[in-house]
C-alpha cells in the first residue's frame, strides 16, 4: 500500500513537471524527436546530441530542413520528412526545450588528437590560412546566439558535418563555414573532432 | 697511306682543337639559356605565388572580418576592416607582434603576415565600402551624436571628431569608426587600458587613455552606437 502511494506520488509529480519542462510543447512531439536523439537528449548513432544546443541554432535548422537547404544525406533522409510539418511555433518551442537539457560530453574522440584539436580551436593554423574556431564558437565551444556549441558532440558527427562542406554539401549558414570547413585537410578535422568531443 | 694517315691524324687533330672550344662555347650558350629561362621562370613563379598568396590570405582575413570586409559578430565582434586607414591597420598588426595590444588570435595571425603582404592588405581593405554591419539600439544613436561632435567638457571628454574627423574616417594612424561593430567598440572603449599600449614600448594609443578612462558605461555605448551606424 504505502509503495502504491509513493508510486503515484512520483507518477504525480513526473506528470506535473514534464508539460512545465516542456515549455509548452506537446508531449508526443518531444518523443517525436527523442525516438532518434534519445530520451534525454544526448544523441544516439547518427543522430547529434541536442541537449544544451543553442535554441537558435535548433531553430534555424528545423527551418533549413523544411526548407531542404540542410542537404546532406542524413538530413534529406530523417530530418526533411521530420521537419516538414513542423510550424515555426512548434520548432521555436522544441528548439527552447532541448537547448535547457544539460549536455553531456561524448568523449568518443582520438585521445592523442585532442591537444593538436585544442590549438587549432584556439588560434587556428595561420600559416596554412587556417582561422581560430574560437572567435565565433567561444572559448569553451559553447556557441553564442545562432552559432551552435560544439563542445561535447560526438567525435563521428563532427568528422562528417565538417567533410560534408568539402564534399559539396550545405548547411543552414552560408556564411563563414563553407568557407572555412571546405579548405580543411583531413588530418585537421580529425584533431579538432577529437579535441571537441571531449569539451565539458 | 702514311702521308695520308698523318694527314687524317692532323685533320682530326684541328677538327678536335676546333671542336672542343666549340663544344665549350655550345655548353655555356645552352646553360645560359637554361639558367635565363629558369631565372624568368623563377621570377613568374614568385609573382605568381605571391598574388595566390595573397588572394589566398585575403580570404582568410574576410573569413573573420567578413566578406566584404564589413565585419563579423561570432562570439567575439571581429571589427571592420573596411575603408580603415592603411597606417592604422599597418600599425596595429605591428603592435599585435610586439605585444603592446593584446590578443593571443591575432598575435599569431599577424605573424604570418610578411610586412610586403602586410601593405597589399591594408590597401585592399582602404578601398572597401560595404554598408555598415548595423545592430546597434536605435534609441543610443541620437545621444551619441552630441559626445561624438562635441565631447563632454564638464567630464574631461574631448570632442571624438577633433581626432577621428566629422564622418569617423579618421586620418593616418587614428582609425576610422564609420561603420565600426556597436560591440566591438564597447569592447574597445572599456578595456582600452588593459588591451592597448601594453609594455614599455611607446604607442600612440595613449592619446585615447584618458578619454576611455574618463567615459562612462553609458557614454560608450552611446558614442559606439553612433558610429557604428555612420556610412
Amino acid at each position: 500500500m504505502k509503495l502504491i502511494k509513493l508510486k503515484i506520488a512520483v507518477l504525480a509529480i513526473i506528470a506535473l513537471a514534464v508539460p512545465s519542462l516542456a515549455g509548452g510543447v506537446e508531449t508526443v512531439r518531444i518523443r517525436d524527436c527523442t525516438w532518434c536523439h534519445g530520451t534525454s537528449g544526448q544523441g544516439y548513432s547518427i543522430a547529434p546530441r541536442l541537449a544544451g544546443q543553442r535554441h537558435q541554432y535548433i531553430e534555424n535548422q528545423l527551418l533549413s530542413f523544411g526548407e531542404h537547404t540542410r542537404d546532406n544525406p542524413f538530413s534529406k533522409q530523417y530530418m526533411w520528412g521530420a521537419a516538414a510539418a513542423l510550424s515555426s511555433r512548434t520548432a521555436h518551442d522544441l528548439a527552447k526545450y532541448f537547448s535547457m537539457l544539460p549536455p553531456k560530453a561524448a568523449n568518443d574522440g582520438h585521445r592523442e588528437l585532442a591537444t593538436r584539436g585544442r590549438t587549432i580551436y584556439e588560434l587556428g593554423i595561420p600559416d596554412a590560412n587556417i582561422v581560430s574556431c574560437l572567435v565565433c564558437h567561444g572559448p569553451n565551444a559553447e556557441g553564442v546566439r545562432e552559432i551552435p556549441r560544439l563542445g561535447g558532440l560526438e567525435y563521428s558527427y563532427l568528422k562528417k558535418r565538417l567533410e560534408q562542406w568539402g564534399e559539396g554539401y550545405h548547411a543552414a549558414a552560408a556564411y563563414p563555414m563553407p568557407l572555412i570547413a571546405s579548405k580543411l585537410p583531413s588530418d585537421v578535422i580529425e584533431a579538432l573532432a577529437s579535441y571537441l568531443s571531449f569539451v565539458k | 697511306m702514311l702521308n695520308e694517315g698523318r694527314g687524317g691524324r692532323i685533320m682530326k687533330g684541328i677538327s678536335l682543337r676546333l671542336a672542343l672550344p666549340t663544344a665549350i662555347l655550345a655548353i655555356v650558350a645552352i646553360l645560359a639559356i637554361a639558367f635565363s629561362a629558369a631565372g624568368r621562370a623563377d621570377d613568374m613563379g614568385m609573382a605568381a605565388s605571391s598574388k595566390q598568396g595573397l588572394r589566398a590570405k585575403l580570404e582568410y582575413c574576410k573569413t573573420c572580418h567578413g566578406l566584404s570586409g564589413q565585419g563579423y559578430h561570432g562570439y567575439f565582434a571581429m571589427p571592420r576592416l573596411a575603408g580603415q586607414q592603411t597606417k592604422y591597420l599597418e600599425n596595429q598588426l605591428r603592435a599585435f607582434i610586439e605585444r603592446r595590444r593584446t590578443n593571443p588570435v591575432m598575435f599569431n595571425v599577424a605573424h604570418a603576415i610578411s610586412p610586403s603582404m602586410l601593405t597589399a592588405l591594408a590597401a585592399h581593405f582602404r578601398d572597401l565600402d560595404p554598408k555598415p554591419f548595423g545592430g546597434a539600439p536605435k534609441e543610443l544613436v541620437a545621444r551619441g551624436k552630441p559626445i561624438y561632435e562635441d565631447g563632454v567638457p564638464e567630464a574631461n571628454i574631448a570632442a571624438c571628431s577633433a581626432c577621428h574627423g566629422p564622418e569617423a574616417k579618421g586620418q593616418d594612424e587614428i582609425p576610422r569608426l564609420a561603420g565600426q561593430l556597436f560591440p566591438y567598440t564597447i569592447k574597445v572603449l572599456t578595456n582600452w587600458s588593459k588591451e592597448r599600449g601594453q609594455g614599455p614600448a611607446s604607442d600612440t594609443s595613449a592619446i585615447m587613455t584618458p578619454t576611455a578612462h574618463n567615459l562612462t558605461r553609458s557614454q560608450i555605448a552611446a558614442i559606439a552606437a553612433y558610429v557604428s551606424n555612420l556610412k
